[in-house]
């Protein structure tokens, strides 16, 4: 009962697709959506959660659609990425009151068990607007969780967070993914993933990139070809040895300095260093030309290969 | 009538709309409208003509829609603007439930900014227990009621609630409706004119172009249109996705 179903889901507007034809099938266990800014992330997560009607194709929560469909939000939690909430009420009142909008039988020990999840028992009573980033993002799942919902979807749930709240949150997310909850997230910054267990789902212009593990999605990303311009002492000596390199795919030597195509990023970066150093050559600088992340998260959906400028 | 989920809708709503600054805003109209009162009052002691026009027309025309306006495009517009609208949203409660118990914040709010100063004006005006501040009170709590009904319908609408209120109410309810004879037909100021003259039966200071059952008839057609248009405009509430 607790299944994301997509089926041949599309968003527009105007004539700018932000969805493009993805079908797809979300089951119990957390699955982490990644993509670039304006990958279409966001308007997965509002379609599922009901608050943007697909342009075309089905989509089911739990079997029902989840647009004009109000009842969903028995089974349904959503934790949105604005971060606004009333911060005049303290942690309980919005998670109590967030209980009885869901007409939940007794509000109160409901509150308190979310409230006991995310551990935010000792700051329950204290105002939202004293809160700092983690506990505030704290408190919202827990008014997302009040009512037990099987699909749990957290749009952007890491931003803002340090290191040690990410952690806090992940292990926190898959507690309830092994409960067998349906858990959905969205990220833009793969070492925000880092820990998870499940599934990622990567996003890129639209359309479904790749998916797999953490470990599958890196994988992915480091061994893609790159760009890089290297500055040495000597540029032409160093491109001939590079030249010879199999990670190296292209030498160009340009007026300030060489452009180096390699084909595996991590390969190249780890030797280049020997490479300078064993030929008495001075490496000035390394500069990858072509870091951005829309374009890391580009080369996964070009299928034939470099994406590289 | 109020379930336990419109309670707390009700009484979020209520605080935060009295907790922000803009609550101040509403205070505003009100206590120049006491002012200007108080001080004709204190010039013309004897003159029986001006309490209708300031009240009536200033009060009626201005303080009212201005004020019901603050507030009715507040009760939701400003949850919708800070997004924690969401929160409720993504909430089993039937959408009729919260426009209603918003709705219901507004009414409360304007009539305690406006129809009760109305109250105390014409008190004050006419030197004791009259008619004339019965009916500005009865018209004024007209006005809260359909004036806020629009007003909470256009905050749904569109997130310029504000600015196109404020052009319904300079340009239809002050200029057009007081043209165009016909257009009174279609003007809460009217109505709530037609309620306040019918009550106060004073002939025709306060100027009013409708009768009674005019006024509340059509004024309870009107709110109830807009608050179907609102609920159903907030059963299609949609975020924006990634920024396209």
């Amino acid at each position: 009962m607790s299944t994301v179903e997509l089926r041949n889901v599309s968003r527009w507007y105007g004539n700018v697709v932000a969805v493009n034809d993805i079908t797809m099938t979300i089951g119990p266990g957390v699955t982490g959506l990644l993509g670039p800014n304006g990958a279409g992330k966001s308007t997965m997560l509002h379609m599922i959660a009901g608050f943007l009607a697909p342009s075309r194709g089905q989509l089911t929560v739990g079997g029902a659609p989840s647009w004009h469909n109000p009842g969903i939000y028995g089974t349904l939690g959503l934790v949105p990425e604005r971060d606004s909430v009333h911060a005049f009420l303290t942690g309980a009142e919005f998670v109590t009151a967030s209980a009885r909008l869901h007409k939940l039988p007794d509000p109160g020990a409901a509150a308190r068990r979310a409230i006991e999840i995310v551990e935010m028992t000792g700051a329950q009573d204290r105002k939202i607007s004293t809160y700092s980033k983690g506990m505030r993002q704290r408190i919202r799942v827990a008014g997302s969780l009040v009512h037990d919902p099987e699909v749990l979807l957290l749009d952007e749930p890491f931003n803002g967070m340090d290191p040690r709240q990410r952690l806090h949150m992940m292990d926190l997310l898959h507690g309830l993914g092994e409960q067998g909850r349906t858990i959905v997230f969205s990220s833009h910054i793969l070492e925000e993933v880092e820990r998870l267990s499940g599934t990622i789902q990567v996003m890129v212009a639209g359309r479904l990139a790749a998916s797999g593990d953490f470990r599958a999605i890196r994988r992915l990303m480091t061994s893609r070809p790159h760009v890089f311009l290297v500055r040495t002492s000597d540029d032409r000596a160093l491109g001939a040895t590079l030249i010879g390199r199999p990670a190296v795919t292209g030498v160009e030597v340009t007026g300030h300095g060489l452009s180096v195509r390699a084909s595996d990023y991590g390969t190249f970066s780890r030797e280049i260093a020997a490479l300078t150093r064993d030929r008495g050559i001075r490496l000035r600088e390394l500069l990858p030309e072509d870091e951005s992340l829309e374009s890391v998260f580009a080369y996964l959906i070009d299928a034939d290969g470099p994406n590289a400028r | 009538m109020f379930g336990d989920q419109g309670r707390v809708i009700w009484s979020i709503t209520m605080r935060a709309t009295m907790g922000r600054k803009r609550a101040l805003l509403f205070a505003i109209p009100p206590v120049i409208l006491l002012l200007v009162t108080v001080l004709i009052k204190l010039a013309h002691p004897q003159d029986p003509s001006w309490p209708s026009q300031v009240l009536g027309i200033f009060g009626f025309t201005v303080v009212l829609p201005l004020t019901a306006l603050i507030i009715g495009t507040s009760v939701l517009g400003a949850e919708v603007d800070e997004g924690s609208i969401v929160h409720l949203l993504a909430t089993p409660v039937p959408r009729s439930v919260v426009i209603w118990s918003k709705y219901l914040v507004a009414v409360v709010l304007t009539a305690a900014f406006v129809a009760v100063p109305e109250l105390l004006a014409g008190l004050i005006a006419t030197g004791g227990a009259t008619k004339l501040a019965v009916g500005l009170f009865a018209g004024a709590l007209a006005g809260s009621v359909i004036y806020n009904a629009i007003f909470v319908m256009v905050s749904v609408l569109t997130t310029r609630a504000i600015a196109v209120g404020l052009a319904y109410v300079l340009i239809w309810e002050g200029l057009l409706t007081n043209f165009v004879s016909g257009a009174k037909l279609l003007s809460v100021g009217h109505y709530s004119l037609g309620v306040a003259s019918a009550i106060a039966h004073d002939g025709n200071a306060l100027n009013a172009g409708l009768n009674l059952g005019t006024s509340v008839v059509m004024g309870a057609i009107v709110t109830a249109i807009a608050l179907v248009i609102a609920v159903r405009a907030l059963a299609s509430f949609s975020l924006k996705g990634d920024a396209v």
